[in-house]
């Protein structure tokens, strides 16, 4: 099962400094949100808003109907328990293996049989081509696959939401090819929402739903709204630069 | 291959009416001399550039250029126009074009500590303090944490467990027999050099041995196990801190703080009164083999050594340890936990957990002392 994500007015912070203000969105179940904008204008720290890492300085965040922001420490840990998290730099656990990575999460969900847990942690890491690297740990591999490895942890609990910090930056073309089909198959088998934070304009194109610009001149929302559209017609030229690869011709050609 | 002679970069500016002209001559190399300039034009761009004697040039130009161009613009400041960079050669132009093409950013630009010396003591004894504040919250949270273990809400790796157990129990053993043997020497040779002098050096079984139990054993093991296993705690949680793995237990509803901290502190809580009890061991039989060399036979030494030791004496080290082991485990986790997210910080966190801990352990025992000399034991 899915869930309807509504932002409402979020201003994120670093004590005095503002990063991003007044930013209100929402994502439909079965989504393919996309975060876009341009380095360091604070994507990831939207992210981890609305993964509950950090607190919001001002607004909402609310999953379904039920606030998230609001809600105690014990209820928040039910919302957590139906994310999918990839972080950026990966944050394997270092000192596990592939393997374990995955099947901890599973131990710790339910009383599963070992045979299953094996099984599923087979079938994850062969979601994401890293078959029988269950033994190997974070350190022994490269820096491509550590990110498949990532994204099949995120899997691991079949996650109503999943939140995937620039999942395609640094594999190669037809892994990121291969990510992208994987996004489409799970968000069409499992209904999963899916909240990506990325540059990759070519994978943004070809399945995102729906995409927020974060824009740094004004440090608020640029524009929302399904990519090619945004790309072709946004009223705000940042968007169409941005969303042409800088091809000013293109982007003031509306 | 005849060698390559450079000439001096020069730059000069030359103004005919609106026009300024920078001359730019000589070779601009890194490895070449300095620059020199005359006739420079503090406020202006130049309108054109003479570039007929210029010959080779490396980023020394461009770098140059800019940051005349930079200096024109903060004195300027709403007077200011873009540079012209016409007459410029097309890759030198390009490169400008490109270094120019985002205004400098002055917002991030970071503020200098500056103060006068009383507003520095202020700010140091404001970070002590909030320093002290913030080890009693982590007391406080690894309380309520065992409070959670003690009610079965609490989870950990038992396969964590026990490699930490292993990490600060048996790998521990080489490291603190070295130590508490070679002090049980020392303290050996020093009470016999001074009590032979009264004739009574058998007494030296008894400075080793109550000195080890009470005081030696647990401080020197306490000390071993700050710079052992609390630097490890703080830089493995520091580095699985800066690498988001805590952050990604906290999204996957795992408890970093059952985690990491539990495993950690319950294994050296239990691991520090049995190292205490074999460093104690271990430097009474160091005094043993001094006793022997002058003259003590190790039965004698025994005997007296039992003589002198009693339960409570024994016993006052090992209950020290118990709370030696806590601290330990409690800076060095806490320092982890706190760690900034660079490799820097992981360093600092864990220089600050070992001295720390070790300050923090010559602080309890003498509060230690002070109660057993009221309690009279």
């Amino acid at each position: 099962m899915a869930a309807k994500i509504t932002v409402r007015d979020l201003t994120m912070a670093y004590g005095e400094l503002v990063i991003m203000h007044d930013l209100s969105f929402e994502v439909a179940d079965e989504d393919i949100f996309v975060i876009i904008g341009s380095s360091g204008c604070g994507k990831s720290t939207l992210l981890r808003h609305l993964i509950g890492l950090q607190e919001p300085a001002k607004g909402s965040i609310l999953y379904g109907e039920d606030n998230f922001t609001a809600s105690a420490p014990d209820e928040r840990l039910a919302f957590i328990r139906r994310f999918g998290v990839m972080y950026q730099s990966g944050a394997l656990w270092s000192s596990l293996t592939l393997g374990e990575n995955i099947s901890m999460l599973l131990e710790e969900a339910g009383h599963l049989k070992a045979s299953t847990v094996r099984d599923l942690v087979a079938y994850k890491l062969a979601l994401v081509g890293l078959s029988g690297f269950e033994d190997f740990y974070p350190a022994q591999i490269s820096g491509g696959m550590k990110k498949r490895a990532a994204i099949a942890r995120a899997l691991a609990l079949d996650p109503d939401i999943l939140f995937l910090d620039e999942p395609g930056s640094g594999l190669d073309p037809l892994s990121s090819r291969r990510l992208d089909d994987l996004i489409l198959g799970l968000r069409d088998s499992q209904k999963s929402t899916i909240i990506i934070v990325t540059h990759e304009l070519a994978s943004i194109f070809s399945i995102a739903t729906k995409a927020l610009f974060l824009d740094t001149a004004t440090k608020t929302q640029g524009a929302l709204g399904p990519p090619c559209e945004l790309r072709d017609h946004s009223k705000n030229p940042a968007v169409r630069l941005f969303l042409n690869r800088g091809n000013s011709s293109k982007a003031t050609s509306t | 291959m005849t060698p390559f002679t450079h000439s001096p970069p020069t730059a000069v500016w030359q103004q005919d009416g609106e026009e300024v002209t920078l001359e730019l001559a000589g070779d601009w190399r890194l490895e070449g001399p300095a620059v020199t300039v005359s006739g420079e034009k503090l406020d202006k761009n130049p309108t054109g550039y003479g570039l007929c004697s210029l010959g080779v040039y490396d980023s020394t130009l461009p770098a140059f250029l800019l940051a005349h161009f930079r200096r024109v613009s903060t004195s300027a400041k709403d007077r200011y126009e873009e540079p012209s960079l016409n007459g410029l050669p097309d890759k030198l132009r390009g490169l400008l074009e490109l270094a120019l093409a985002l205004p400098e950013e002055n917002a991030m630009t970071v503020q200098p500590d500056v103060g006068s010396v009383c507003e520095k003591l202020g700010r140091m004894t404001m970070s002590f303090f909030s320093k002290v504040q913030a080890f009693l919250k982590f007391t406080g949270l690894t309380v309520l944490s065992l409070v959670r273990l003690g009610t079965g809400r609490a989870r950990f790796r038992s396969s964590d467990f026990w490699m930490v157990l292993q990490q600060c129990g048996a790998d521990a053993l080489p490291i603190v027999a070295l130590i508490s043997f070679l002090i049980g020497i020392i303290l050996a040779f020093v009470g016999n050099v001074q009590l032979t002098h009264f004739g009574a050096n058998l007494y030296v079984a008894d400075l080793v041995g109550i000195a080890m139990v009470r005081e030696m054993g647990v401080v020197m093991t306490a000390i071993i196990m700050s710079g052992r296993t609390g630097a490890a705690f703080a830089a493995h949680i520091g580095s699985m801190s800066a690498n988001e793995e805590i952050d990604a237990l906290r999204t996957f509803g795992f408890n970093p703080f059952d985690f990491l901290v539990l495993p950690r502190l319950i294994a050296l809580v239990l691991m520090m009164p049995v190292l205490t009890i074999y460093a104690n061991v271990i430097g009474i039989i160091g005094g043993m083999v001094v006793g022997s060399f002058v003259g003590i036979p190790p039965e004698l030494y025994w005997q007296e050594t039992l003589a002198s030791l009693d339960l409570t004496n024994s016993s006052l080290g090992v209950i020290k340890s118990v709370f030696f082991g806590a601290t330990i485990a409690i800076n060095g986790c806490m320092m982890g936990m706190q760690s900034g997210k660079s490799s820097a910080a992981v360093g600092e966190a864990t220089t600050q957990a070992v001295v720390a801990s070790i300050t923090a352990i010559v602080v309890l025992d003498s509060a230690f002392a002070a109660i057993f000399t009221v309690l009279e034991i």
